[in-house]
């Protein structure tokens, strides 16, 4: 029953603008009273690309910053600096004090709880008919609400519910069919592109594949863009045409999915993949390879790069190397750049000291 | 330090359940969490629990404790451990039972440490609760449980606060530890965990079980996780168990539909992209049948063709 | 042997009965009932006092000072008033500027509270500043004073004891609402593009239900307490007829001294019986909506079934 599939032959997307474009985007969140210096850098000069029906995944753990970067570019907070270009427009620039309409309907958002990302005071409708109204989708004069009706139950085909469902309250469906709403709420602006974070994160492991699913045909039949944003490297690989990896708020490798995934450059993504419970690989947790991994994305003293004549090593700059073959477009941020201070929060700090026992 | 330490390899089993049946009593209706369950444990052996949200995994798992409170009943079915009747334990015999013969760490245990009272502090409180020790010999152990889980006993001094999360789990590992149990419950040990961290969680359990030898029950949704530390394993779907194995054998022959859903639904991480289908919305099993033996050691429920094709037929979709 | 699929029901009916639940559950709830009961006699009073007591109720009909007989059921007042008319006929006034006083502060308090929670930042400090201001001021010397200057009357009554009052319910609802503005589904309605007054009304403020029920029964009460507070000082609408001024009237004329405690007891006992009323209410709302709270009955059959 298994068979090989290709993903259908990608348009060489380096060549159309991008539909979304992250430019050297920060944000420093203040933390303690009122004129106290004291800041975390939550994002570091991120800059990441998806092209036109492109899904591309950001993984990184908790604290490294993924959700804020998806809240910054859903205009849900200020950034600190950098450029969000949609359709090569930076948007940041075009509507300076707050978002736009017309930013809202090229981009949407599905969050990741899905018991909380709906209203739990209306009923599935509203929602669709809410996102549809706003944008002027539903049609005006006569005809408009036969015409409304028709879209409401196209969308929740499209999603696979049941079109009886709209008279539903939230709590009356699983989670996965709350997901389901949520991403037909999305697709009513007729966006182009959706940022999902963590969608499939807190639902069971059984309806996972189904909105992974979901996600893949929307993008193939209707040509949207996504970013994914996950903690799980085997979902993205299997989602995703493009990962990145992000560490402390930056981000440290980025490429093809299978080719990063099978050929990871940065320790922090051989230790994020030697980390997978695999049942095939059982009893393969090695201490002291997990400590000599953590040791490098810390405080790295050589780069695999440093002896390529064409590739130059810098400690002060994020330099990127380049890894394998061009047309995966894999680079690797240069080792001997060391993370900001401060960085590495939960993962790497404080672990277990391999000196007792 | 237990009531009733069952030698390594015996074969009396250390935890028997059999038809255990727990009912939520509601205002207007009651509903079936667990419904006529048995598995036993032997010593020594880590048994998984494997089933989503619903399945009544968690339910048991209070109910060996007998941590239930209203509206949950156990309706029938009963629960031995090393011989003697769980359910018919009186007050005083509980309060020896739990934590000294099985501990158990709860879901997100890591968040549930006492925040204005520090690591040493809570960990010493065992030892004077239940062994009778002074609090300098309390603290002494304490120290010596946080070296067990290679935690720095500096850290005794410590509050939960001051810890990242992959050390208070390890914390609560150890807490749970303290007392040498027979039995060690996890339920859903690592799922707020990041995915290092969760590995060596994992490696520390395992490290801590060959050790001091405790028999573990542990409980998830993660499949691969719980293939990879369990020697049998069971399935659960409904408050009914659908399957039950080695785990090795469930993973490369799951027989029952839903088991295979399961299993489906992890993509791999190395070889050519597969479409997968997991369990298709709408698919549902009714009036789960008892297991049946279809070879040795592997139980499970029989299920009719139509339901097997319906998740086949999820597949094309 | 049976086995029961603990999936969420997507049958459209299942909870509908949210709504219809919340009606039963009060319905059903000894409190609520008792306290709805209560308030249901004193506003039928109220509105049938000019049938029951026709005329002024300030007249004199009798000797002054009689105890209660067969004539006036709770005797007269040192002036000769009949003390029952002018107890029935004070509902009207106490209640009216109760519930007026009530839905004023707790509007108010909603304007206020969603703003602070919506718009954070500069407005949520700016009104902040401001609550706490009004919740500092000493509430009663305030009344006074602002009573003392403006010109006496039932509107001067009520726009002071709201001035006063609605610090306490803008708190209040402004920390609900802003435990309701970080979930995710306010953030999904930014995203959607909703305007910001859409948000905070149809969004915010139908999961603060039960809150701002709550918030508007204790404003009532402040309402009608305050409202006797400040006559029985003599600066409410003294020509009126309410319990407060009752009391007023019967501090003045010496009630206390005289030992007449017919002319005092009914209008107190009055008011601490609506406040107990709407009290009740308060306490059935919480119940209803959080289940937490409802004492578990367990129903009088358990089934136990043999083993199999």
């Amino acid at each position: 029953m298994s068979h090989a599939v290709h993903s259908p032959a990608r348009p060489d997307v380096s060549t159309q603008t991008p539909a979304l474009e992250v430019r050297g985007l920060g944000k420093t969140f203040h933390i303690g009273a009122l004129f106290s210096s004291q800041a975390v850098r939550a994002l570091h000069r991120v800059d990441l690309t998806i092209g036109r029906g492109e899904i591309v995944a950001l993984v990184g753990e908790s604290g490294s910053g993924k959700s804020t970067l998806a809240r910054c570019v859903a205009r849900l907070e200020k950034p600190s600096e950098g450029a969000i270009l949609l359709d090569g427009v930076d948007v940041l620039k075009r509507d300076r004090f707050q978002a736009s309409r017309k930013f809202r309907s090229q981009l949407q958002m599905v969050f990741q709880d899905p018991f909380g990302s709906l209203n739990p005071a209306h009923r599935i409708e509203h929602f669709l008919r809410r996102s549809l109204a706003i944008h002027g989708k539903g049609g005006t004069g006569q005809g408009s609400e036969e015409q409304t009706r028709q879209r409401l139950e196209e969308l929740m085909t499209t999603v696979g519910l049941q079109a009886d469902m709209l008279n539903s309250y939230p709590h009356e469906l699983s989670g996965g069919q709350r997901q389901r709403v949520a991403i037909a709420r999305a697709l009513a602006v007729e966006p182009q592109v959706i940022l999902a974070d963590e969608p499939t994160s807190m639902l069971d492991v059984s309806v996972r594949i189904g909105v992974l699913n979901l996600m893949r045909k929307l993008r193939d039949e209707q040509g949207i863009s996504m970013l994914y944003i996950t903690h799980d490297l085997a979902s993205a690989r299997y989602l995703a045409d493009r990962t990145a990896v992000m560490f402390a708020g930056e981000i440290v490798e980025e490429g093809e999915s299978l080719d990063l995934l099978a050929h990871p450059a940065h320790p922090y993504t051989q230790l994020l993949v030697s980390a997978v419970p695999d049942p095939t690989r059982a009893g393969s947790y090695d201490p002291v390879h997990r400590a000599t991994l953590r040791q490098a994305v810390m405080a790295s003293t050589t780069c695999a790069f440093e002896n390529d004549p064409d590739q130059r090593c810098s400690a002060e700059e994020p330099v990127r190397h380049q890894v394998g073959d061009p047309l995966n477009r894999h680079w690797v941020r240069c080792h001997l750049y060391r993370p900001g201070a401060g960085a590495g929060g939960h993962a790497l700090a404080t672990e277990p000291s391999t000196t007792v026992q | 330090m237990t009531v009733s330490q069952t030698s390594f390899g015996s074969h009396e089993p250390v935890l028997d359940v059999k038809n255990l049946t727990v009912k939520y009593i509601g205002d207007t209706r009651s509903t079936t969490a667990v419904d006529n369950v048995s598995f036993s444990i032997g010593a020594g052996e880590v048994f998984g629990l494997a089933g989503e949200s619903g399945c009544g995994k968690s339910t048991i798992a209070n109910s060996i404790m007998r941590l239930l409170k209203d509206p949950a009943d156990i309706a029938a079915g009963s629960i031995s451990f090393g011989g003697k009747d769980v359910l018919a334990m009186s007050q005083d015999e509980l309060r020896r039972f739990r934590w000294q013969d099985v501990a158990m760490v709860f879901q997100s245990a890591m968040n549930s440490l006492n925040p204005v009272l520090t690591i040493g502090e809570q960990m010493a409180d065992i030892f004077t609760t239940h062994a009778g020790y002074s609090r300098k010999e309390s603290l002494r152990r304490a120290a010596q449980l946080l070296e067990l889980v290679r935690i720095d006993p500096a850290r005794l001094k410590s509050y939960p606060h001051q810890l990242s999360g992959g050390m208070r789990q390890r914390a609560v590992i150890a807490m749970a530890v303290a007392l040498k149990p027979s039995l060690l419950i996890l339920d859903e040990p690592t799922t707020a965990l990041d995915v290092v961290v969760q590995q060596e969680i994992m490696a520390q359990i395992k490290d801590l079980q060959r050790e001091l030898g405790f028999s573990v029950l542990f409980i998830t949704h993660d499949m691969s996780l719980m293939v990879e530390l369990s020697h049998r394993m069971a399935v659960m779907y409904g408050g009914r168990i659908v399957e039950t194995a080695k785990a090795h054998d469930i993973y490369t022959a799951p027989g029952h539909p839903y088991t295979q859903a399961l299993m489906g639904a992890f993509p791999p991480l190395t070889g050519p992209r597969i479409p997968l289908t997991g369990l298709p919305e709408g698919v549902k099993f009714h009036n789960i049948p008892d297991l049946a033996e279809v070879a040795p050691g592997h139980f499970v429920a029989p299920f009719d063709a139509d339901a097997e094709a319906a998740v086949l037929e999820g597949a094309a979709q | 042997m049976t086995s029961v699929i603990l999936q969420q029901p997507t049958e459209a009916k299942a909870a509908r009965k949210a709504n219809r639940g919340f009606i039963h559950g009060l319905i059903t709830n000894k409190k609520a009932m008792t306290g709805m009961a209560i308030m249901l006699v004193f506003i039928g009073l109220a509105l049938a006092a000019p049938l029951l007591f026709p005329g002024d109720p300030s007249r004199i009909t009798g000797m002054a000072s009689l105890e209660p007989d067969g004539e006036h059921w709770l005797g007269t007042t040192a002036k000769g008033q009949d003390v029952l008319a002018l107890t029935i006929h004070g509902a009207r006034s106490s209640l009216l500027v109760g519930l007026t006083v009530g839905v004023a502060s707790t509007f108010i308090g909603i304007l206020v509270g969603l703003a602070s929670a919506y718009f954070g930042k500069f407005i949520d400090e700016g009104l902040s500043l401001l609550t706490n201001v009004f919740l500092l001021l000493p509430g009663l010397p305030l009344l006074v004073i602002l009573a003392a200057f403006l010109p006496p009357g039932l509107g001067t009554v009520i726009l002071v004891l709201t001035v006063t009052g609605w610090a306490g319910s803008a708190r209040v609802l402004r920390s609900q609402a802003l435990s309701i503005r970080s979930k995710d589904f306010v953030a999904a309605a930014v995203v959607s593009g909703e305007r910001a007054g859409r948000i905070m009304f149809r969004e915010i403020l139908p999961n603060m239900a039960s809150i701002v029920m709550g918030t508007l029964l204790a404003c009532v009460i402040y309402g009608i307490g305050a409202q006797a507070g400040l006559e029985f000082l003599g600066l409410g609408d003294v020509s009126t007829v309410s319990w407060g001024n009752n009391l007023f009237w019967a501090g003045n004329e010496g009630a206390l001294l005289t030992g007449s405690w017919w002319v005092f007891i009914p209008s107190g006992f009055c008011i601490a019986l609506v406040a107990f009323a709407l009290a009740l209410i308060n306490y059935a709302v919480d119940e209803v909506t959080n289940p937490r709270l409802r004492k578990i009955r367990k129903p009088a059959t358990t089934e136990r079934s043999a083993a199999q």
